[in-house]
């Protein structure tokens, strides 16, 4: 138990997804000029991420990873090379999938989650979360509590990021260094602040 | 007609220089970041990075007039995706040290914006030639802004070059020691951020 709950909070804060592995900078950038936008994407996010990181945990397991098709008694193959365009086609699907179920149940939830839903497809932090759950061997349980922690920890990135940047608006900048420039350094310095958390062990 | 002015030099230097799709565009830094805190890496992961883009703008390009608008998206992704595993799989059995290093961001070149962006807004209007073309400029346009972070940040953080100690004995004896902030994340934010600006104000310095 202490072993997941020290797992989520590394993947919330000193393996954050996005200040510690760069993932998810695209839309990050973009999405954080507006505060309530960054918290609809964000928790589309953490629904994502929950979601297809599990899903693709048994997808490896049981059809890709080496060995993985011995209970079809084919234990000889070994379909890891497919990973990636199979993780991407199950996360599209998923997020397709999510699209449609969210607008037959809730009109509320789909006029804020709905419209993020496509841009997550092409997410790095969603393809990321399943590969880095392949590459570091998550068991089960762990790539929930994983995929959970990751879309918590990239939408406390991203709010934090759209605050700062309502204050940002006053600010009287240099030529040049407005925009993007300004948001990467800012970044930087909430990456160092984030950097902190790594001495903390449970 | 001198060579700067035909199109497919322009087509090569746009997105090379002015219209870089790190800096100008803000597209595909997800991977920009994570693979320069060594020169090898960096240089690897752009080659591989321009391989991909060119060949997925040609292969779509010359496809554009078959795939039918409403899953074009799909037919990207599935060329975009194979030309990744291939990359991943060359890199792997010729490259193993490498393709260790750069772990996940192979295969992340996928969901790199840049690529998408190019075959959406590019290769599906324009014919094949200038879009391999324009793959190429894109390619080095990414992989000059990831090669001048990696650059710095090797240089800085551990006093190195492809490896190589480059930083004399003398400096470290009178007190200079190399900065490991240039070899975690926050430092490359900060490179890529103060490059930006500093490109955007060289490109619009004309106009004020």
């Amino acid at each position: 138990m202490v072993d997941l709950i020290s797992l989520f909070l590394n993947s919330v804060f000193a393996g954050n997804i996005l200040l510690a592995f760069f993932l998810g900078m695209c839309s990050f950038v973009a999405v954080s000029r507006n505060l309530e936008a960054s918290i609809g994407l964000g928790f589309a996010v953490i629904f994502v991420l929950s979601i297809t990181v599990p899903l693709n945990w048994f997808i490896f397991h049981y059809l890709l990873a080496p060995g993985a098709l011995a209970w079809l008694g084919l234990g000889a193959y070994d379909l890891s090379f497919l990973k990636l365009i199979v993780f991407i086609a199950v996360i599209a699907a998923m997020v397709q999938a999510l699209e449609m179920i969210i607008d037959q149940f809730s009109a509320a939830l789909y006029a804020n989650l709905g419209i993020f839903l496509p841009l997550i497809a092409v997410n790095c932090a969603i393809l990321g979360g399943s590969l880095f759950m392949v590459e570091r061997n998550y068991t089960f349980i762990e790539s929930v509590v994983y995929g959970f922690g990751s879309g918590v920890g990239w939408m406390l990135a991203i709010v934090a990021m759209a605050a700062a940047r309502i204050k940002l608006r006053y600010a009287d900048l240099p030529r040049g260094l407005e925009g993007f420039a300004i948001t990467m350094i800012i970044t930087g310095l909430m990456a160092m602040a984030f950097m902190m958390f790594s001495g903390i062990t449970m | 007609m001198k060579l700067s002015k035909t199109k497919a030099f322009k087509t090569f230097a746009g997105p090379a220089w002015t219209e870089n799709p790190i800096n100008m565009q803000m597209l595909g830094i997800c991977s920009a970041l994570a693979v320069t805190v060594q020169l090898k890496p960096a240089i690897v992961m752009a080659l591989a990075m321009t391989f991909v883009v060119s060949f997925s703008n040609l292969i779509i390009s010359a496809m554009r007039k078959i795939i039918p608008s409403n899953i074009r998206i799909i037919v990207e992704l599935a060329v975009i995706a194979s030309l990744v595993i291939v990359t991943d799989e060359f890199l792997r059995a010729y490259m193993y040290d490498v393709s260790k290093l750069l772990s996940v961001f192979v295969g992340l070149i996928i969901t790199n914006c840049i690529i998408l962006g190019r075959a959406e807004g590019f290769a599906l209007s324009n014919p094949p030639h200038l879009a391999f073309i324009d793959g190429l400029g894109n390619g080095a346009g990414y992989g000059s802004v990831l090669i001048f972070v990696a650059l710095i940040r090797e240089l800085f953080g551990s006093g190195n070059i492809f490896g190589f100690s480059v930083v004399p004995q003398a400096f470290y004896d009178a007190g200079y020691e190399d900065m490991g902030i240039m070899l975690l994340a926050p430092a490359a934010f900060i490179i890529i951020g103060l490059m930006a600006w500093l490109q955007k104000y060289l490109t619009t310095r004309d106009e004020v």
